[in-house]
């Protein structure tokens, strides 16, 4: 029964979405307030509906009710209650249903807190928003429907994949998703200014904090994927440019570019089609990462959950809502005038520079991810790209662009002193030089690469720290006068301060793990010591060990450095009662210098089992780095700007419409 | 200048059109250069254990045969493995086993535990004769015809689909011929 209305209220929400798709969009253009005034109460009863579904299903996973088809191919009874919740978006219907979920919620926080928005807008937000809302439920209820029975009810699931059946990942695709789904408010954002015809700081300034809430969670998402790859896949690698991690990483790189573009905007009236433009292919990227999971298109470790047919429709509505979108872009972007002007050594120059190699990088990485494509669907061939192209291509781009993070805040809006910048910051210089030339001389080996990687992440920690010091004058003023100064200091300085030398303290994560790291493959017997990276790990033997619903080999290593016992380090291989496949559990033994890393593997048939031991130096400033990224963008989202709102249009344009029309 | 706001629209239809012919591609089909040729020469000895062995000749018998190469460390051939079963026990085409890098010990566990779809077995230690095969990982499964030549080989595991709708369909087909 709990089922059936879960289905009712999806089928309730296709229908309110369909008239808030079209009624206040009908009635903005028309000026016809009952119906503007209809997009605010409709969008939160449809979030209501779809949130009803959302429990249905979610009941019917924790009651292990296998008689739907969904939850007796996606749970077991015998599953740990996280993972039984978590099963509900580990599968294709459940995750769309989460989508829509979050894209509702996202629309129902516009009708509630949007007060402050001209009610035009909001309700051409709102309906652009119910029409993508549309397009998911439809695909949900025509191809996908969680709420399918099974006749006759099996007596047990079929199980989760044992992959997915972790703390990372359980929580991986939310936080993926409320950054996919949040982009949608930029792009209804965009779109709504595109039928408007305007384009203005206040406008900016509206969809500022959804770019950045939607950017955090998708910087956590990624982070946490990231950090599951690294530990459950037990190649200690934390990254591997596979066509899915690619997929949200997309996202992510026009996503940052609209951050940055978004600024120019608002403090500047410059770039408007060119921000107009990034917010529809930041949406777009999210939604080609959806096809790109979902359909099958591209075959990847992570593609779990694939099919073809599936894919026609997702095809379709990307070509109806980007090719719909850019379309609108194409006849309507050149009304937008841009006002201001500025040199090319400039604020505003270094954010066009930002915008330049993001979005190049962002191409590269697409281009990358679809060339496969390309290239069967043009002749036949079969080929993979791989990380060296990645790094060939992706790598050279981020250099200029880290460089310029740390100098563009120290320039000044319209046109910037270079020279004067660079005085500034010969602080950062000097550590930006000195780190590398210190590991040139005391690390055993030292490829360039690597040299001018740490010079890199040192410069941009070093550069955003000496810009803030600056600010606050912390040298050359009293300590009260800099107190002053940190405490009126806008949040979205700290923000950005914060987020920049998170991406210095990612880079040098990164650069020093893979440098530096120590790997040992080896076939060890019971009592064998290995050392690796300055510590000796000792095998002892596996033992047998019952889980709650898989069987495991736990091999157990004592750590010792100079003797003394560091850790015991306890990898497992699992193997699921409800699934064939085994798992690799690492043991990691977290320091804040290094990881130390341990895979147990099979045994060799005569006591011995082969074991992969790793030391990496560094490699948790990955992860440490991209919180640091995130709670940036956090404290730039408490910014004072965001939380007494955006400033009234200018008088004359405000609330009623007339002159708008006028322009438009 | 106008152009330059057309531009957008005019790369994603390239992007589109390409997603739109990927989505007509299976992913998982990598050709064979050994289709319609027949099967190389070689001759394997049984897993320590069992009597049989497979060798080329086995597939030249004019009886259309399904081969198999699978290992007992392979996880994701104990997701096919059902499949295989049902069609031994169907007893519509021969089901061969190729025993790639192996233990016979585990080998002959793993065929114990899991059930033992196999007429003959050949037990490939060193993988030798897998390269000739052009085996490059394992589940790999091949159709062979009445004259011994490969006539569809399969990458990955086996679903359900696969088996149902390629592999048994051209089985019959070849039988038919």
């Amino acid at each position: 029964m709990i089922v059936e209305v879960g289905h009712y209220a999806l089928i309730l929400a296709l229908a309110l979405s369909l008239v808030q798709g079209t009624f206040p969009l009908i009635g903005a253009q028309l000026r016809y307030a009952p119906w503007i005034a209809m997009a605010r109460p409709v969008a939160i009863v449809q979030f209501g509906f779809v949130a009803i579904s959302f429990a249905a299903l979610t009941h019917a996973y924790v009651v292990s009710d296998f008689s739907v088809l969904n939850v007796a191919m996606n749970s077991h009874s015998a599953k740990p209650l996280l993972y039984k919740v978590s099963g509900v978006w580990g599968n294709h219907e459940g995750s769309l249903l989460l989508w829509v979920l979050i894209l509702t919620l996202f629309g129902a926080t516009v009708a509630a807190f949007g007060g402050n928005l001209p009610p035009e807008l909001r309700a051409r937000v709102l309906s652009v928003q119910a029409l993508i809302g549309t397009g998911f439920l439809l695909f949900m209820l025509l191809t996908s429907n969680p709420f399918e029975r099974l006749v006759p009810a099996p007596t047990d699931g079929q199980g989760l994949n044992p992959l997915l059946q972790d703390p990372g990942l359980a929580f991986h695709p939310p936080f993926l998703y409320l950054g996919y789904v949040g982009f949608s408010m930029a792009f209804s954002f965009a779109l709504a200014a595109l039928v408007e015809g305007r384009v203005d700081a206040a406008w900016a300034r509206w969809v500022r904090p959804w770019t950045l809430a939607a950017w955090c969670f998708l910087t956590v998402g990624i982070a946490l994927g990231s950090w599951w790859a690294y530990y459950e896949l037990g190649w200690g690698g934390f990254w591997f440019w596979d066509p899915v991690e690619n997929a949200s990483f997309m996202p992510w790189l026009a996503g940052t570019a609209l951050l940055h573009t978004a600024i120019v905007v608002e403090k500047r009236d410059a770039l408007k089609s060119w921000t107009i433009l990034l917010a529809i292919l930041t949406f777009s990227l999210s939604l080609l990462g959806t096809f790109l999971v979902r359909s099958g298109v591209l075959t990847s470790v992570h593609a779990f959950a694939t099919d073809p047919s599936r894919g026609v429709f997702i095809l379709a509505f990307l070509v109806l809502v980007v090719g719909g979108s850019l379309t609108l872009f194409a006849i309507r972007a050149p009304c937008l005038t841009g006002g201001g002007l500025f040199a090319p050594v400039s604020r505003e120059g270094a954010l066009v520079l930002n915008n330049l190699l993001l979005t190049t990088a962002c191409a590269t990485v697409l281009l990358g991810t679809l060339y496969p494509l390309f290239l069967d669907a043009l002749t036949g061939e079969k080929v993979s790209v791989g990380p060296p192209y990645f790094h060939a291509t992706f790598v050279p781009l981020m250099v200029p662009a880290v460089v310029a993070a740390g100098i563009g805040p120290l320039l000044a809006w319209k046109r910037g002193d270079l020279a004067g910048a660079l005085s500034r910051l010969r602080l950062a210089l000097v550590f930006a030089l000195a780190v590398p030339l210190a590991t040139l001389m005391f690390a055993a080996k030292a490829p360039m690469l690597a040299v001018l990687g740490t010079a890199l992440g040192t410069w941009l920690v070093a550069a955003s720290i000496g810009e803030f010091a600056e600010r606050v004058r912390l040298f050359g003023a009293s300590p009260r006068e800099t107190w002053r100064r940190a405490k009126h200091l806008p949040r979205a300085v700290y923000g950005m301060t914060i987020a920049h030398a998170g991406a210095g303290v990612v880079i040098l994560g990164i650069v020093v793990s893979v440098t530096w790291e120590t790997e040992r493959l080896q076939v060890v017997q019971a009592g064998e010591s290995v050392p690796v990276g300055g510590y000796e790990f000792t095998f002892r033997g596996v033992e047998d060990v019952r889980g709650p619903n898989y069987d495991a080999v736990r091999g157990i290593f004592n750590v010792t450095r100079d003797g003394d016992l560091v850790t015991v380090m306890t990898p497992e291989t699992r193997i699921y009662d409800t699934s064939p496949q085994t798992t690799t559990e690492a043991a990691i033994h977290p320091t804040l210098t290094s990881d130390l890393y341990a895979v147990i593997g099979d045994p060799d048939g005569s006591g011995g089992w082969a074991a992969r031991l790793y030391h990496k130096p560094l490699v948790n400033w990955i992860w440490l780095g991209a919180i640091l990224v995130a709670a940036g963008g956090i404290v730039s989202l408490t910014d004072r700007r965001h939380r007494v709102g955006a400033p009234r249009r200018k008088a004359g344009r405000a609330g009623s419409g007339t002159a708008r029309a006028a322009r438009a | 200048m106008r152009l330059s706001y057309v531009l957008p629209l005019a790369l994603f239809a390239v992007v589109a059109v390409a997603l739109g012919i990927g989505l007509t591609l299976n992913p998982r089909l990598i050709p064979s250069a050994l289709i319609d040729k027949p099967v190389p020469d070689f001759s394997l000895p049984p897993i320590d254990g069992r009597p049989d062995g497979l060798a080329a000749a086995d597939l030249r018998t004019g009886e259309v045969a399904i081969v198999n190469v699978f290992a007992s460390w392979c996880g994701p051939c104990r997701i096919e493995h059902p499949l295989l079963m049902e069609v031994a026990r169907s007893g519509e085409v021969p089901v061969h086993g190729i025993n790639y890098k192996d233990l016979p010990r585990n080998a002959m566990a793993w065929l114990k535990r899991y059930g033992d779809p196999y007429r003959r077995v050949g037990s490939d230690r060193n993988g030798r004769v897998s390269i000739d095969w052009g085996i490059y990982g394992v589940p790999e499964t091949f159709v062979v015809d009445r004259r011994g030549r490969i006539a569809f080989k399969h990458v990955g595991p086996m679903m359900p689909e696969d088996m149902h709708q390629r592999i048994l369909p051209l089985v019959r087909e070849l039988q038919d011929r």
